[in-house]
């Protein structure tokens, strides 16, 4: 049971992992339809990112651990909603009429473009977020002990997710997004400014990708420059498992996903974790290709 | 491409003019590169590694070498052409059916001592047969969910190639000691042999995928491409034609896969992965899909150019990538775009209703 519970926790943690970054995917997917290659560097962008505020800086040793976290998420969520969206200006805006294809090329491009520059700019090599960067305290619920840290970044991909439900529900921003989701040529003739929409969606799915990409670091110490593609790619099968085009659809779609491959490693093989993952999106394809919680129209992101 | 080329006569005869004058600008381009010319460079071609190799240039192993890494990824291209470019289906897990290809080579080879030849339909129809089996099931989905649903499967392979499945796959390290194959007695080991296999196997694959382009199947793919409903809607099987394509595409990967295996001697998972995959897929994009020439051009530019380069090998991906951004927002329809198809149409033609349907 104590094993159990374990890889339980396990995969929640990784799920609301891939979910964070899986928004990004189902944001820009639902207002533009486009597949964003470029979201799994832009992850792996805020995980280098907080690594030089962190490890390079130090800045945890300069202003105390709380306050130097709360500054890294900030200034990463920041600067890498700054990359996207530089990115969409560059990649994506001047295909926005063009072909498909076009556009999943030129995002191909981007995201080896990247990957080249993160790589250029840290090195090859695996680089360390320090083991005594947070304290490791446990806290027990029911007899049980869990780590602390990863019953924090499951509350805060919630909270976070439950934020951006509300922003895209309740507010007149969130309307224009939706609206723009549904049909752009509508939208604009109801005086919706389209390009500012994208815009917004492209800066707040980078964000938020970049916050995933420290949690990573913060929760495996391990960073790399090419860890985005695998992360990106399970976040999107996420995506397309919950449903792609809808915020609750990601985040059912990540945790689902992150427990199949936390209890299909510890009871099934380890070492055929990752194809686990991919033949569960075939089968819900084959079975469902809308995924889990399909989207309707009159609610689509 | 205008509709007039890809609708076929019938709506070609009902516009009439417009079609007289796209029939007459398809023969005008035609010209553009006179035929003895193209027999010229395409003899100088085949004959140059031969000099070189009698003047016994050092450089020339070297470059032959380069120009059969361009071959191979030519056949590779093509094939993945017939899926990505006549079919229209985004297919970003063919390196796949390449890997099963070249596994099923050198398995056969290493363990059961198939002499390499013998192998090559065995490769292809394994690679085919794979294709079909996992295509079956997700060849109606749309563009996107195609596309990450091949990204899947190339990633299933990988994985299982790396965890020696059947302890037949030699895992993370492969299969070394693929032997040299023998036509008709003959060895085959340097690579100015390799270049006339290579490229006489890029020959044929022009000539068979040339000719199932100007066939009714290769006419009803590109309706398919350019409007699935409307080929539905006259009758076109939309699916078993799309399915088709890709067992065809994934057959001539294994094909690919087997020259592959004979050449390098020594296979591993790492040669089949997604990133292959994506090149494979920039080849026939950044070269003009749907075109044989922009294709073969894409195999250059993508795996012979950037040897030229060597001494910015660090920026070599970086500035690809900058390149496939630019590529696709000043010519997104590659550098050598099919040119529109040209029709001989039957002497009543321009009387209404007088042409044939497709």
């Amino acid at each position: 049971m104590e094993f159990f519970l374990q890889q339980f926790t396990n995969g929640l943690t990784v799920g609301a992992i891939y979910a964070l970054i899986a928004l990004g995917y189902t944001m820009v997917y639902g207002v533009m339809k486009l597949i964003n290659f470029a979201h799994g560097e832009l992850f792996t962008l805020g995980a280098f990112i907080g690594y030089a505020l962190l490890v390079t800086f130090g800045i945890t040793g300069r202003v105390g651990l709380g306050l130097g976290l709360a500054i890294s998420v900030v200034l990463v969520a920041g600067l890498v909603g700054v990359a996207g969206h530089v990115l969409e200006r560059v990649a994506y805006r001047p295909l926005r009429h063009s072909d498909r294809l076009a556009a999943v090329v030129s995002a191909l491009g981007a995201s080896i473009f990247l990957q080249n520059a993160i790589m250029l700019s840290w090195g090859a090599n695996y680089r360390s977020y320090s083991a005594d960067l947070l304290p490791s305290v446990s806290v027990s619920i029911f007899g049980q002990s869990f780590p602390l840290l990863k019953i924090l970044i499951f509350l805060t991909a919630v909270v976070v997710m439950l934020a951006l439900w509300l922003f895209v529900h309740r507010t007149r921003i969130g309307m224009a997004i939706r609206a723009a989701a549904i049909d752009q040529g509508a939208a604009k003739l109801m005086g919706i400014d389209v390009s500012s929409v994208i815009a917004v969606v492209f800066v707040i799915g980078p964000a938020l990708g970049g916050i995933a990409g420290l949690i990573v670091g913060l929760c495996y110490g391990q960073i790399n420059f090419g860890m985005g593609q695998l992360y990106g790619l399970k976040a999107f099968t996420a995506a397309i498992i919950g449903g792609i085009g809808n915020i609750q659809g990601a985040m059912v779609g990540g945790l689902l996903l992150g427990l199949v491959e936390a209890l299909g490693a510890a009871y099934i093989s380890v070492a055929w974790k990752d194809a686990l993952t991919f033949v569960v999106l075939i089968m819900i394809l084959v079975v469902r290709p809308t995924g889990l919680l399909p989207e309707r129209v009159a609610e689509k992101l | 491409m205008s509709g007039v080329a890809t609708g076929g006569d019938g709506l070609g005869a009902r516009l009439g003019p417009l079609a007289r004058l796209s029939g007459l600008l398809g023969r005008v381009r035609g010209l553009g590169v006179p035929l003895p010319v193209r027999i010229g460079s395409l003899v100088l071609f085949f004959a140059l590694p031969l000099v070189f190799q009698l003047l016994g240039l050092a450089s020339a192993r070297y470059w032959l070498d380069v120009l059969n890494v361009v071959g191979i990824y030519a056949i590779l291209a093509l094939s993945l052409n017939v899926i990505l470019g006549y079919a229209g289906m985004f297919n970003m897990g063919h390196a796949a059916f390449f890997g099963i290809g070249a596994y099923t080579t050198a398995i056969l080879n290493t363990i059961y001592g198939w002499p390499i030849f013998l192998t090559l339909p065995v490769a292809g129809a394994a690679a085919g047969l794979f294709a079909y089996v996992v295509a079956r099931p997700i060849i109606h989905l749309r563009g996107d969910y195609l596309l990450i649903v091949t990204i899947g499967i190339v990633e299933i392979i990988r994985i299982a190639l790396t965890n020696n499945v059947f302890g037949l796959t030699g895992g993370s390290n492969g299969i070394m000691g693929i032997s040299r194959p023998y036509l008709f007695g003959f060895r085959i080991s340097q690579p100015f042999h390799f270049f006339y296999l290579i490229w006489a196997a890029v020959a044929i694959t022009v000539v068979v995928f040339r000719s199932l382009e100007e066939s009714r199947y290769g006419r009803a793919l590109k309706f398919i491409k350019e409007d699935t409903v409307a080929a539905e809607g006259i009758g076109v099987d939309t699916n078993g034609l799309r399915l088709m394509a890709f067992v065809v595409g994934a057959t001539f990967a294994g094909f690919a896969g087997t020259i592959y295996s004979a050449r390098m001697g020594t296979i591993s998972p790492e040669s089949f992965n997604f990133a292959e995959s994506v090149t494979l897929f920039t080849i026939v994009i950044l070269g003009g899909s749907g075109s044989q020439r922009g294709v073969i051009l894409g195999a250059f530019l993508v795996a012979g150019l950037p040897e030229l380069f060597r001494g910015l090998d660090k920026y070599r991906l970086l500035m690809f990538g900058a390149a496939l951004v630019l590529m696709m927002i000043f010519r997104p329809q590659g550098l050598l775009p099919p040119k529109p198809a040209s029709y001989r149409l039957p002497p009543p033609w321009d009387k209404p209703g007088g042409g044939e349907g497709v």
